[in-house]
């Protein structure tokens, strides 16, 4: 090979990088979701490889649902601090004492709910872009989105009516009221990404490393005891040794059982793993169009 | 996939073939039999074979990803899909065959190394097969590979075989662009020929198809001859309390074309600015040399006046520069081209305006020849093309670079994507001595 080429990691950080300043050349008012989660992660550190030694031109935006890790909001604290970023926070609770967003009879996730919270927050602070770290490989209705995805006025992503993608000519045209969503990680698998968390050197939060944790088992997951999941009366409680693989909120992110406590070991899991990550999900699989019914109301 | 150390690389393809030609199977076979899917997908298959399937997975199901492909059992939309090899990793495209769709071939056909262009072993090459090699051909991948599938319908025949490759190899010349065309007969709902040699064909000694995806030379894509730079977003820290935060002006953006070295002397186009490069800054340090396609932020000796949509080259090899374009598309739209319209034009990191001045000619898919002054183009027609831009492009032909020979049309109002272009090579090329005053 010659000295002029990129590996796979080095190629898939250079589409990136050029997506995301693509967004800042073409957009006004464009945000980044910032969860903390590791994808977005990846998204922070290529937000400096792309705009340093200039401050990041885009506020960090996250919609908490009321139920997440905490280690996680205070990771996300914490690194919006250390970048010298804007962190814009809009919650699901405030959203629903304001009648934004309503519970159906039931309802307990709020994953449905974040949904209007978002657009609330596009339409306040009129974001007419807002990079995500969704990946491709995530999910069926995922393989299908582009790099830029447009949303109309109503947020909706139309899947049979998307704009086509050629070569790196994104087309971010965007009229008064509509936004776009643009995922730099759209061709990063789950491996690239912890791959690229190795290279990096990045931290992240610790509940994806091994740690003791109060589970229960429910519909076929443990589940992390926590006052918003308290265990059922006669429920057994078991202490256990997991990590997460993704994370979504604490009532549905199912833990799993794992002695990976470095980087290392979480690729060498991966790599030998026989279910998806949103395998681990409770939230995908309500039915096999849960993701493309989310994603066309405007989900992330 | 076992973990490597060693530099991997990624190699990008796309499947197509017209209806039924078991693309999407092809696709899940691969996935399936290189180990790559996991058990809940193929829990979420064995669940939709009960449904569709009459009881029988259904490997189409993995891509046809949306609920309306499902039912109708056809691909709507180009789908990736993403696995890996000790070898390599891979990044598919997964493009429907169904005409109307055929501007979804195009899409992703733009960003690939390789096609795969399925036939069916009993129907041999209809017009979609010649279709979706001339694309092929048309934005370039280098590399092609003809499937013969369903080769267990026509009792795995040597002679049915050679048969489709005479078919091919009859119009193949007139599509001398690619690198290497290789024909495999295969099964992708029975697995032969895909991961694992065939039983039924031992009259074939050639690879398996990952076999081949795995090992073809894939020399670089990337244009390292002559360096284009178009400038992305500048970058102007501004920062009144750090002296040298305060007067940093950069220049961010993605290599188009070639290497740059720091001290190279540069050309800044359209103005014809000339300077040095002062410092190739990026997060990790300054590097000496950058080449194609990294991302970095350029900063130059002179502070001169420069813009997102501007382009850096270097002083040999120099691009054309012009407002008059002449262009191959491929129209995309509903609503057909005719000449006198007006759209907005991407190319690189600029956006123009451009009136389409003529329709040249219109490609006949029987025969590959041009049929001459069309009315118009319809969707998925592909033509030649006079356009008059707002300001000029700098450009290079699309045969020489992917990335500065091509653009997109957008149509005003809508913002819909109409058409891809690519340009042929410039008549004259920017002279070095050219605004050889200004500084």
């Amino acid at each position: 090979m010659s000295s002029y080429h990129l590996d796979h990691l080095q190629y898939l950080e250079t589409e990136a990088i050029h997506v995301m300043r693509e967004v800042a050349g073409e957009f006004e008012r464009p945000a980044l979701l910032f969860s903390g989660g590791k994808d977005s992660i990846c998204l922070l550190r290529l937000a400096e490889k792309a705009f340093r030694p200039c401050d990041l031109p885009l506020p960090f935006l996250n919609i908490e649902t009321g139920h997440e890790f905490p280690e996680l909001i205070a990771f996300r604290d914490r690194r919006a601090q250390e970048l010298g970023a804007k962190l814009i926070v809009r919650t699901v609770e405030e959203a629903i004492k304001q009648g934004q967003a309503h519970v159906s009879p039931g309802e307990i996730s709020r994953n449905r709910l974040q949904t209007p919270v978002l657009l609330g927050a596009i339409e306040e602070f009129r974001f007419d872009c807002c990079i995500g770290g969704a990946r491709r490989d995530e999910e069926k209705a995922r393989a299908k989105e582009r790099f830029f995805s447009f949303r109309d006025a109503f947020g909706q992503w139309d899947p049979k009516n998307q704009r086509p993608e050629i070569w790196n000519l994104y087309n971010a045209r965007v009229n008064p009221g509509e936004h776009m969503r643009a995922f730099p990680l759209s061709n990063w698998t789950e491996m690239d990404v912890w791959e690229y968390i190795k290279r990096e050197q990045l931290e992240v939060p610790t509940i994806y490393f091994s740690h003791k944790r109060q589970c229960v088992r429910r519909g076929g997951q443990w589940l992390a005891v926590s006052d918003i999941l308290p265990p059922k009366a006669n429920e057994p409680v078991k202490e256990m040794v997991v990590r997460v693989r993704t994370i979504g909120d604490i009532i549905s992110t199912g833990m799993v059982e794992s002695p990976a406590d470095s980087v290392d070991d979480i690729i060498a899991e991966i790599a030998a793993a026989r279910v998806t990550e949103r395998g681990s999900r409770a939230d995908d699989k309500s039915s096999e169009a849960a993701m493309e019914d989310r994603k066309k109301a405007g989900y992330f | 996939m076992p973990h490597s150390p060693h530099p991997i690389e990624i190699l990008r393809f796309n499947t197509c073939g017209s209806v039924d030609d078991g693309k999407s199977t092809l696709i899940g076979r691969l996935l399936y039999d290189s180990k790559s899917l996991m058990e809940d997908q193929i829990e979420a298959l064995e669940r939709s074979a009960d449904i569709t399937g009459g009881g029988q997975i259904n490997l189409a199901n993995l891509t046809d990803g949306l609920r309306a492909e499902r039912e109708q059992g056809i691909t709507i939309d180009v789908a990736y899909r993403y696995f890996a090899t000790p070898r390599r990793k891979f990044i598919v495209a997964d493009t429907p065959g169904h005409v109307q769709y055929t501007r979804n071939m195009v899409t992703g056909s733009s960003t690939a190394n390789l096609a795969v262009v399925l036939v069916d072993a009993r129907q041999g090459v209809i017009e979609q097969s010649r279709r979706h090699t001339f694309i092929a051909a048309m934005l370039g991948i280098p590399h092609l590979v003809i499937a013969v599938n369903k080769m267990d319908l026509v009792d795995w025949n040597r002679e049915r075989f050679l048969e489709i490759r005479d078919q091919f190899e009859d119009f193949l010349p007139l599509l001398d662009v690619f690198k290497d065309v290789k024909f495999i007969p295969l099964s992708a709902l029975n697995g032969d020929n895909v991961v694992d040699a065939s039983k039924h064909t031992p009259w074939y000694e050639g690879p398996t198809l990952l076999g081949h995806l795995e090992n073809v030379h894939i020399a670089s894509d990337w244009n390292l001859s002559a360096f284009r730079f178009p400038v992305q977003w500048v970058n102007r820290p501004n920062n009144p309390t750090d002296k040298k935060l305060h007067d940093f002006r950069g220049l961010s953006g993605q290599l188009a074309g070639g290497v740059v070295k720091v001290g190279q002397k540069v050309m800044v186009l359209p103005s014809g600015l000339k300077s040095t490069v002062k410092e190739i800054w990026t997060l990790a340090g300054p590097l000496a040399q950058a080449f194609c396609p990294q991302s970095v932020t350029l900063v130059l000796e002179h502070d001169l006046d420069i813009s997102r949509g501007d382009m850096i080259v270097g002083l040999e090899n120099l691009p054309g520069m012009n407002t008059e374009l002449h262009a191959r598309v491929s129209w995309m739209h509903p609503r057909p081209l005719q000449a006198g319209r007006k759209f907005f034009l991407k190319h690189t990191t600029q956006t123009v305006q451009a009136i389409v001045t003529a329709l040249e000619s219109r490609v006949n898919i029987h025969n590959f020849e041009s049929e001459p002054a069309p009315g118009e183009l319809a969707l998925n027609d592909l033509g030649e093309i006079r356009l008059k831009t707002s300001k000029p492009l700098v450009f290079d032909g699309y045969t020489a670079n992917r990335l500065t020979g091509s653009f997109i049309l957008i149509e005003q109002g809508t913002n819909a994507t109409v058409a891809a272009g690519m340009l042929f090579p410039p008549l004259e090329v920017v002279k070095p001595e050219y605004n050889d005053f200004a500084i």
